[in-house]
Protein backbone atom coordinates (compact mmCIF):
# COMPACT_ATOMS: atom_id res chain seq x y z
CA UNK A 1 0.00 0.00 0.00
CA UNK A 2 1.16 3.52 -0.71
CA UNK A 3 0.63 6.88 0.92
CA UNK A 4 1.57 10.20 -0.61
CA UNK A 5 2.28 13.40 1.24
CA UNK A 6 2.82 16.77 -0.37
CA UNK A 7 5.10 19.64 0.65
CA UNK A 8 6.00 22.94 -0.94
CA UNK A 9 8.99 25.21 -0.94
CA UNK A 10 9.91 28.30 -2.91
CA UNK A 11 13.50 28.75 -3.95
CA UNK A 12 15.67 30.28 -6.61
CA UNK A 13 18.28 28.59 -8.72
CA UNK A 14 20.39 29.00 -11.81
CA UNK A 15 21.46 26.23 -14.17
CA UNK A 16 24.90 26.91 -15.60
CA UNK A 17 28.17 25.08 -16.08
CA UNK A 18 31.13 27.18 -15.05
CA UNK A 19 33.43 26.18 -17.88
CA UNK A 20 30.89 26.84 -20.64
CA UNK A 21 29.99 29.92 -22.65
CA UNK A 22 26.66 31.73 -22.38
CA UNK A 23 25.64 30.21 -25.69
CA UNK A 24 26.45 26.69 -24.64
CA UNK A 25 24.65 27.10 -21.33
CA UNK A 26 21.55 28.43 -23.06
CA UNK A 27 21.61 25.53 -25.49
CA UNK A 28 21.56 23.09 -22.57
CA UNK A 29 19.40 24.87 -19.99
CA UNK A 30 17.46 27.48 -21.95
CA UNK A 31 16.32 30.47 -19.90
CA UNK A 32 17.22 28.63 -16.70
CA UNK A 33 20.79 29.66 -17.49
CA UNK A 34 20.20 33.39 -16.95
CA UNK A 35 23.14 34.33 -14.76
CA UNK A 36 21.40 35.89 -11.78
CA UNK A 37 18.89 33.10 -11.30
CA UNK A 38 15.13 32.89 -10.97
CA UNK A 39 12.68 31.07 -8.72
CA UNK A 40 9.97 28.42 -8.58
CA UNK A 41 7.22 27.30 -6.25
CA UNK A 42 8.38 23.72 -6.04
CA UNK A 43 5.91 21.02 -5.02
CA UNK A 44 7.19 17.68 -3.75
CA UNK A 45 4.99 14.59 -3.59
CA UNK A 46 6.51 11.85 -1.48
CA UNK A 47 5.14 8.32 -1.75
CA UNK A 48 5.79 5.75 0.95
CA UNK A 49 5.27 2.03 0.53
CA UNK A 50 4.42 -0.24 3.43
CA UNK A 51 1.83 -2.37 5.15
CA UNK A 52 -0.51 -0.85 7.71
CA UNK A 53 0.46 -1.76 11.25
CA UNK A 54 -2.26 -4.14 12.54
CA UNK A 55 -2.57 -2.19 15.76
CA UNK A 56 -2.59 1.41 14.50
CA UNK A 57 -3.94 0.80 10.98
CA UNK A 58 -1.29 3.14 9.60
CA UNK A 59 1.70 2.58 7.29
CA UNK A 60 3.55 5.25 9.19
CA UNK A 61 2.69 8.15 11.40
CA UNK A 62 2.05 11.03 9.00
CA UNK A 63 3.17 13.46 11.67
CA UNK A 64 6.54 11.81 11.58
CA UNK A 65 6.67 12.01 7.77
CA UNK A 66 5.71 15.67 7.97
CA UNK A 67 8.56 16.29 10.42
CA UNK A 68 11.08 14.49 8.22
CA UNK A 69 9.94 16.46 5.16
CA UNK A 70 10.15 19.65 7.13
CA UNK A 71 13.58 18.92 8.58
CA UNK A 72 15.21 17.47 5.46
CA UNK A 73 13.60 19.52 2.68
CA UNK A 74 11.45 22.49 3.58
CA UNK A 75 13.60 24.05 6.32
CA UNK A 76 16.86 23.87 4.39
CA UNK A 77 15.44 24.79 0.95
CA UNK A 78 12.49 27.13 1.44
CA UNK A 79 13.23 30.75 0.50
CA UNK A 80 16.84 29.95 -0.33
CA UNK A 81 18.98 30.33 -3.40
CA UNK A 82 19.84 26.68 -3.98
CA UNK A 83 23.20 27.28 -5.66
CA UNK A 84 24.51 29.53 -2.89
CA UNK A 85 22.82 28.21 0.23
CA UNK A 86 21.97 24.52 -0.13
CA UNK A 87 24.78 21.99 -0.61
CA UNK A 88 25.47 20.06 -2.80
CA UNK A 89 24.15 22.66 -5.26
CA UNK A 90 27.27 24.74 -4.80
CA UNK A 91 28.92 22.15 -7.06
CA UNK A 92 25.98 20.19 -8.55
CA UNK A 93 23.76 22.00 -11.08
CA UNK A 94 20.28 22.29 -9.50
CA UNK A 95 18.36 20.98 -12.49
CA UNK A 96 14.95 19.59 -11.52
CA UNK A 97 16.47 16.13 -12.03
CA UNK A 98 19.27 16.81 -9.57
CA UNK A 99 16.98 18.52 -7.04
CA UNK A 100 14.62 15.51 -7.16
CA UNK A 101 17.56 13.11 -6.68
CA UNK A 102 18.88 15.13 -3.73
CA UNK A 103 15.40 15.09 -2.15
CA UNK A 104 15.30 11.32 -2.70
CA UNK A 105 18.68 10.87 -0.95
CA UNK A 106 17.72 13.04 2.01
CA UNK A 107 14.36 11.33 2.53
CA UNK A 108 15.67 7.82 1.97
CA UNK A 109 18.19 8.49 4.74
CA UNK A 110 15.66 10.15 7.03
CA UNK A 111 13.07 7.41 6.56
CA UNK A 112 15.58 4.58 7.00
CA UNK A 113 16.44 6.07 10.38
CA UNK A 114 12.83 6.04 11.54
CA UNK A 115 12.31 2.42 10.48
CA UNK A 116 8.74 2.35 9.18
CA UNK A 117 7.59 2.58 5.60
CA UNK A 118 9.93 2.75 2.67
CA UNK A 119 10.42 5.54 0.18
CA UNK A 120 8.83 4.55 -3.13
CA UNK A 121 8.71 7.69 -5.21
CA UNK A 122 9.63 11.36 -5.13
CA UNK A 123 7.81 13.55 -7.63
CA UNK A 124 9.10 17.10 -7.88
CA UNK A 125 7.00 19.65 -9.76
CA UNK A 126 9.15 22.56 -10.87
CA UNK A 127 6.31 24.27 -12.74
CA UNK A 128 2.76 23.26 -13.69
CA UNK A 129 4.21 21.89 -16.95
CA UNK A 130 7.27 20.03 -15.73
CA UNK A 131 7.85 17.34 -13.14
CA UNK A 132 10.50 14.75 -12.40
CA UNK A 133 9.97 11.32 -10.81
CA UNK A 134 12.55 9.35 -8.89
CA UNK A 135 11.29 5.80 -8.35
CA UNK A 136 12.66 2.84 -6.52
CA UNK A 137 13.61 -0.01 -8.88
CA UNK A 138 11.78 -1.31 -11.91
CA UNK A 139 9.56 -3.56 -9.76
CA UNK A 140 7.52 -0.52 -8.79
CA UNK A 141 6.64 0.32 -12.37
CA UNK A 142 2.85 0.92 -12.53
CA UNK B 1 18.56 -3.28 -5.84
CA UNK B 2 19.73 -0.78 -8.42
CA UNK B 3 19.61 2.94 -7.89
CA UNK B 4 16.29 4.71 -8.35
CA UNK B 5 14.88 5.25 -11.84
CA UNK B 6 14.60 8.78 -13.15
CA UNK B 7 11.85 10.19 -15.36
CA UNK B 8 10.91 13.62 -16.57
CA UNK B 9 7.44 14.65 -17.67
CA UNK B 10 6.68 17.68 -19.77
CA UNK B 11 3.15 18.98 -20.31
CA UNK B 12 2.00 20.56 -23.59
CA UNK B 13 -1.37 21.88 -24.73
CA UNK B 14 -3.14 22.00 -28.05
CA UNK B 15 -6.67 22.82 -29.15
CA UNK B 16 -8.18 20.72 -31.92
CA UNK B 17 -11.49 19.44 -33.18
CA UNK B 18 -12.54 15.95 -34.12
CA UNK B 19 -15.52 13.86 -35.06
CA UNK B 20 -15.83 10.22 -34.14
CA UNK B 21 -17.15 8.34 -37.13
CA UNK B 22 -16.34 4.94 -38.56
CA UNK B 23 -16.70 4.41 -42.31
CA UNK B 24 -17.41 0.76 -41.64
CA UNK B 25 -20.57 1.46 -39.67
CA UNK B 26 -23.94 2.78 -40.81
CA UNK B 27 -25.06 6.26 -39.87
CA UNK B 28 -27.43 4.84 -37.27
CA UNK B 29 -24.71 2.62 -35.80
CA UNK B 30 -22.25 5.54 -35.68
CA UNK B 31 -24.82 7.70 -33.92
CA UNK B 32 -25.53 4.94 -31.42
CA UNK B 33 -21.87 4.12 -30.77
CA UNK B 34 -20.33 7.58 -30.58
CA UNK B 35 -23.36 9.60 -29.43
CA UNK B 36 -22.72 13.34 -29.46
CA UNK B 37 -19.12 12.75 -30.56
CA UNK B 38 -20.65 11.78 -33.93
CA UNK B 39 -22.41 15.11 -34.54
CA UNK B 40 -21.76 15.89 -38.22
CA UNK B 41 -19.50 18.94 -37.94
CA UNK B 42 -17.35 17.73 -35.06
CA UNK B 43 -16.39 19.49 -31.85
CA UNK B 44 -13.19 20.51 -30.08
CA UNK B 45 -11.12 20.02 -26.96
CA UNK B 46 -8.20 21.68 -25.24
CA UNK B 47 -6.02 18.62 -25.14
CA UNK B 48 -3.22 18.32 -22.61
CA UNK B 49 -0.37 16.12 -23.76
CA UNK B 50 2.16 14.75 -21.29
CA UNK B 51 5.37 13.26 -22.63
CA UNK B 52 7.51 11.28 -20.18
CA UNK B 53 11.12 10.35 -20.85
CA UNK B 54 13.29 8.06 -18.76
CA UNK B 55 16.92 7.14 -18.66
CA UNK B 56 20.35 8.09 -17.49
CA UNK B 57 21.26 11.50 -16.22
CA UNK B 58 24.05 13.20 -18.14
CA UNK B 59 26.63 13.35 -15.34
CA UNK B 60 28.05 16.68 -16.47
CA UNK B 61 24.91 18.69 -17.19
CA UNK B 62 22.54 16.99 -14.73
CA UNK B 63 19.76 16.69 -17.32
CA UNK B 64 18.04 13.66 -18.84
CA UNK B 65 17.46 15.53 -22.08
CA UNK B 66 17.81 19.26 -22.73
CA UNK B 67 14.26 20.61 -22.40
CA UNK B 68 14.61 22.80 -25.44
CA UNK B 69 15.41 19.79 -27.59
CA UNK B 70 12.42 17.87 -26.24
CA UNK B 71 10.17 20.91 -26.68
CA UNK B 72 11.44 21.50 -30.22
CA UNK B 73 10.86 17.87 -31.15
CA UNK B 74 7.31 17.80 -29.78
CA UNK B 75 6.55 21.17 -31.37
CA UNK B 76 7.88 20.20 -34.80
CA UNK B 77 6.53 16.65 -34.97
CA UNK B 78 3.30 16.80 -32.96
CA UNK B 79 1.99 20.19 -31.92
CA UNK B 80 2.41 21.75 -35.37
CA UNK B 81 0.40 18.89 -36.82
CA UNK B 82 -2.52 19.09 -34.37
CA UNK B 83 -2.71 22.63 -33.01
CA UNK B 84 -5.89 24.46 -34.06
CA UNK B 85 -6.64 21.76 -36.60
CA UNK B 86 -9.53 19.54 -37.47
CA UNK B 87 -7.94 16.17 -36.75
CA UNK B 88 -10.15 14.25 -39.20
CA UNK B 89 -9.49 16.57 -42.09
CA UNK B 90 -6.05 18.03 -41.42
CA UNK B 91 -3.98 15.24 -39.89
CA UNK B 92 -3.13 12.66 -42.57
CA UNK B 93 -2.97 9.73 -40.14
CA UNK B 94 -6.70 10.17 -39.51
CA UNK B 95 -7.98 10.07 -43.07
CA UNK B 96 -9.22 6.54 -42.38
CA UNK B 97 -8.70 6.22 -38.64
CA UNK B 98 -11.30 7.46 -36.15
CA UNK B 99 -9.66 10.17 -34.00
CA UNK B 100 -10.61 8.70 -30.66
CA UNK B 101 -8.19 9.90 -28.04
CA UNK B 102 -6.85 6.33 -27.79
CA UNK B 103 -5.88 6.62 -31.45
CA UNK B 104 -4.54 10.16 -31.04
CA UNK B 105 -2.30 8.91 -28.20
CA UNK B 106 -1.13 5.96 -30.32
CA UNK B 107 -0.36 8.13 -33.34
CA UNK B 108 1.53 10.67 -31.23
CA UNK B 109 3.53 7.88 -29.56
CA UNK B 110 4.37 6.41 -32.97
CA UNK B 111 5.40 9.81 -34.36
CA UNK B 112 7.69 10.44 -31.38
CA UNK B 113 9.13 6.93 -31.44
CA UNK B 114 9.90 7.28 -35.16
CA UNK B 115 11.71 10.58 -34.57
CA UNK B 116 13.42 9.50 -31.34
CA UNK B 117 16.56 7.94 -32.75
CA UNK B 118 17.45 11.04 -34.75
CA UNK B 119 16.77 13.33 -31.84
CA UNK B 120 18.02 11.37 -28.83
CA UNK B 121 19.63 8.18 -30.18
CA UNK B 122 22.67 6.99 -28.24
CA UNK B 123 22.04 9.38 -25.36
CA UNK B 124 20.59 6.93 -22.86
CA UNK B 125 17.14 8.51 -22.82
CA UNK B 126 13.99 6.86 -24.10
CA UNK B 127 10.32 7.66 -24.50
CA UNK B 128 8.43 6.20 -21.54
CA UNK B 129 4.85 7.40 -21.66
CA UNK B 130 2.33 9.48 -23.57
CA UNK B 131 -0.67 10.72 -21.64
CA UNK B 132 -3.49 12.77 -23.10
CA UNK B 133 -6.07 14.52 -21.04
CA UNK B 134 -8.96 15.09 -23.46
CA UNK B 135 -11.10 16.81 -20.87
CA UNK B 136 -10.65 17.14 -17.13
CA UNK B 137 -12.53 13.89 -16.77
CA UNK B 138 -11.03 11.72 -19.50
CA UNK B 139 -7.37 10.73 -19.53
CA UNK B 140 -5.65 8.26 -21.84
CA UNK B 141 -2.27 6.78 -21.17
CA UNK B 142 0.16 4.80 -23.25
CA UNK B 143 3.25 3.18 -21.71
CA UNK B 144 6.05 2.34 -24.11
CA UNK B 145 8.14 -0.62 -23.28
CA UNK B 146 11.53 -0.14 -24.84
CA UNK B 147 12.59 -3.79 -24.75
CA UNK B 148 10.02 -5.42 -27.01
CA UNK B 149 8.82 -4.32 -30.40
CA UNK B 150 7.22 -0.89 -30.26
CA UNK B 151 3.74 -1.29 -31.55
CA UNK B 152 3.09 -4.52 -29.74
CA UNK B 153 4.20 -3.15 -26.43
CA UNK B 154 2.13 -0.03 -26.44
CA UNK B 155 -0.31 -0.89 -23.69
CA UNK B 156 -3.39 1.23 -23.65
CA UNK B 157 -4.96 2.11 -20.38
CA UNK B 158 -7.83 4.48 -19.81
CA UNK B 159 -7.64 6.65 -16.74
CA UNK B 160 -10.73 8.26 -15.36
CA UNK B 161 -9.86 11.32 -13.34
Amino acid sequence: MYITRKAEFSASHVCRLAGRSDEENHAIYGEAAHAHGHGHNYIVEVTIQGEPDPLTGMIMDLKELKEILDREIVQPMDHRFLNYEVPPFDTVVPTPENVALEIWRRLDRGLAACGTGRLSRVRLHETADLYVDVERGAALRQ
Amino acid sequence: MNGPALKLTRRYRFAASHRLHSAELSQAENARLYGKCNHPYGHGHDYILEVTVRGELDPETGVLAPLKELDDLVEAKVLKLFRNRNINMDVPQFRELAPTTENVALVIAQILEAAWRDAFGGRGVSLDRVHIQETERNGFELLLDEVVERKKTARLKEVHA
